[in-house]
């Protein structure tokens, strides 16, 4: 094999790896408010947009280090994420469609809130860590494998949490069934809201490590929303396990496609949706699919 | 001379008998007379361009209500019948020089294909599922659009193709006079035996396929019924603007139409007709803070679905309008009794 080629190997798994872990960071989220409340919450990836946001206002305008950022980002997020729980979703919870359309709006809000606080110009924030590594003569970047191993880290917390903790239990029994949940004692409003919270904790901590990786803008939410819901479905709804596989599927297809084939940079939207739809027609529940008794 | 005077009376009749007595029938006239005696009134090209654009998404939004709403099929990506209408016209206007009247009709029967392509796969997904698996087919076709930017014009689009007529009251008149007939046959299509099924297919698909009833020939024939309509409204605004554009396909296309049809009220086909002439003359008053605009836009439609999650159309038509508890016929909400069987209204 040649240096060229090995590089180019390693360049796909790094771009796979990266790519992989934000969708996975998100898809989870996601997928476990939409477990224990059945809420699709579009404005998820918007929530990650404001966070990335909010890092380069406290480090680029107010100057402060950048790990402080990162921590007002999480919990201010958070705080926006329940809030907006509590005032627009949780009253019409039960009508579906209203729910759907009152996400997509507030993320137009906070898309539109964005662009007249920052204008809609390209933005970006340095490194947290500077430097790289070269490995067979490929730039790998500190703030890279930095992402790549929170990531990991927050993904092995929130297992320990759903896992281990009087809390995860509550969690998983009310996403299994909401009714039996509810006589059991626990109390299912404040779990939904407490999903919300971790969830959209979540999108934050996703848009405050991916920042420095990515441009900043407020159209950015689009395509991490289309992807993420592409790795959901392709994962299973509900299933945490298959989001974190279907993540990295997806990334490395998209990894793939960007590096390979002509017109990549275009094309790998495409290609990683036509996967999904491939899966489905073979599985329709998706790879690690629970399937939901509809409410009858 | 007599049959004129006898359906003149008839008419006269019907009037005042069904059409007078209920505020929503009353609305309705006077909503087909506003759009058609417009141009009467004004010429103002401005406000033309508006109800032109107006009428078009409207059938759009209506479509959208066909199959989402009376079907269950939550479809998250309309913006492709619509891009597949626009993109299908464009190119042959401008490749076969066929004029607006084949290519319309033409591109609608390319998106009731995509309604097919997608309908397939997609029959064996339900809920959120096909909701979010929707999403994904414009997203595919823009990719393909971006790929081949001999044919497809790239990011710029396919551009300089014909007028839909001469001048520009005619133009807004092939638009309003479609968007009436159009969402009247949709209408009477939700109201006819069809309908019925496709209303039972959303509120239980198992007892339906129960009742000896093929639920996936009826789901594919939603897709299709609202992948035509669709097509023909994405004709209509490629020969409207005279490009058709990336644009068309967008996310935030596929959003909007939801946010239509859910803001007026899903299954009523009126509903989102109806919320697409409030929200998108809004919007372009809105126009007058330009940075705020589509935050406002945002902000009255969290604002008001919290007051009416059911949609702003079914909720008003409740408040004026009363159902007469024994035989089911709507009354005007000041009466005290049935108008037809005389019941004490509640």
């Amino acid at each position: 094999m040649s240096w060229g080629l090995m590089g180019l190997v390693l360049n796909i798994i790094i771009s796979g790896l990266i790519s992989g872990s934000v969708y996975a960071l998100l898809a989870i989220g996601f997928s476990l408010i939409f477990g224990v409340a059945r809420i699709v919450n579009i404005a998820h990836t918007a929530f990650y947009m404001v966070a990335a946001y909010c890092i380069y206002f406290v480090t680029q305008k107010m100057g402060f280090h950048p790990v402080w950022a990162m921590v007002a980002a999480v919990i201010l997020v958070t705080l926006l994420g329940i809030i907006s729980y509590k005032i627009l979703i949780n009253p019409i919870r039960e009508h579906e469609g209203a729910v759907l359309i009152a996400t997509i709006a507030l993320a137009m809000v906070f898309q539109e809130v964005m662009t007249i606080l920052f204008t809609g110009t390209y933005l970006s924030v340095p490194a947290l860590v500077k430097g790289y590594l070269l490995i067979l003569g490929v730039k790998v970047f500190y703030q890279q494998l930095l992402t790549f191993c929170a990531a990991l880290l927050v993904m092995a917390l929130l297992w320990a949490l759903l896992m281990k903790t009087k809390l995860g239990l509550a969690v998983r029994s009310t996403a299994q069934d909401k009714e039996v949940a509810n006589l059991m004692g626990i109390n299912e409003a404040q779990v939904a809201m407490i999903t919300m919270g971790i969830s959209v904790g979540l999108a934050a901590f996703t848009g405050a490590v991916v920042v420095p990786l990515t441009i900043l803008e407020p159209g950015m939410w689009m395509h991490p929303l289309i992807m993420m819901m592409a790795v959901v479905v392709l994962g299973g709804l509900g299933s945490l396990k298959g989001s974190f596989m279907g993540a990295y599927i997806l990334g490395f297809a998209e990894a793939l496609v960007v590096f390979l084939a002509p017109m990549g940079a275009f094309l790998k939207g495409s290609v990683a949706l036509s996967i999904m739809i491939l899966v489905l027609l073979i599985r329709p529940e998706g790879l690690f699919g629970v399937y939901f008794e509809e409410e009858r | 001379m007599d049959l004129i005077l006898f359906y003149l009376r008839k008419l006269f009749t019907v009037v005042k008998n069904e059409v007078l007595v209920l505020p929503s029938r009353v609305a309705v006239i006077l909503f087909f007379l506003f759009l058609l005696l417009l141009p009467v009134i004004t010429e103002d090209p401005y406000l033309l361009r508006i109800f032109t654009l107006t009428s078009i998404f409207a059938i759009l939004a209506a479509s959208w209500d066909l199959l989402s709403g009376f079907t269950g099929q939550m479809n998250f990506g309309h913006a492709l019948f619509f891009g597949v209408g626009a993109y299908g016209a464009a190119l042959l206007n401008k490749y076969a020089g066929i004029p607006p009247w084949g290519t319309i009709p033409l591109g609608a029967l390319g998106a009731v294909l995509a309604g097919l392509i997608i309908g397939i796969p997609c029959l064996r997904l339900r809920g959120t599922y096909l909701a979010l698996t929707t999403l994904a087919f414009p997203i595919i076709l823009m990719g393909l659009v971006f790929a081949l930017p001999d044919l497809t014009g790239g990011e710029l689009g396919i551009s300089g193709i014909a007028r839909l007529a001469g001048s520009r009251v005619a133009t807004y008149y092939i638009a309003v006079v479609l968007m009436l007939g159009l969402c009247t046959i949709m209408w009477k299509i939700t109201d006819s035996d069809t309908g019925i099924i496709f209303h039972a297919i959303r509120e239980d698909e198992l007892a339906v396929r129960a009742a000896g009833i093929n639920t996936t020939r009826y789901k594919l024939l939603a897709f299709c019924l609202s992948g035509f309509f669709a097509g023909v409204s994405g004709g209509l605004y490629a020969h409207f603007m005279r490009i058709a554009g990336p644009s068309t396909l967008e996310v935030s296309m596929s959003f909007t139409v939801v946010i239509w049809a859910i803001f007026g009220g899903i299954v009523t086909i009126y509903g989102p007709v109806g919320a697409v002439f409030v929200l998108f003359p809004l919007l372009e008053l809105l126009r007058l803070w330009q940075e705020l605009r589509i935050l406002m836009f945002a902000v009255v439609v969290l604002v008001i679905l919290l007051y009416m999650p059911d949609g702003l159309f079914p909720w008003l038509r409740d408040k004026v309008e009363k159902e007469c508890p024994r035989c089911k016929i709507r009354n005007i909400a000041t009466r005290h009794t049935c108008r037809i069987c005389t019941a004490p209204l509640d």
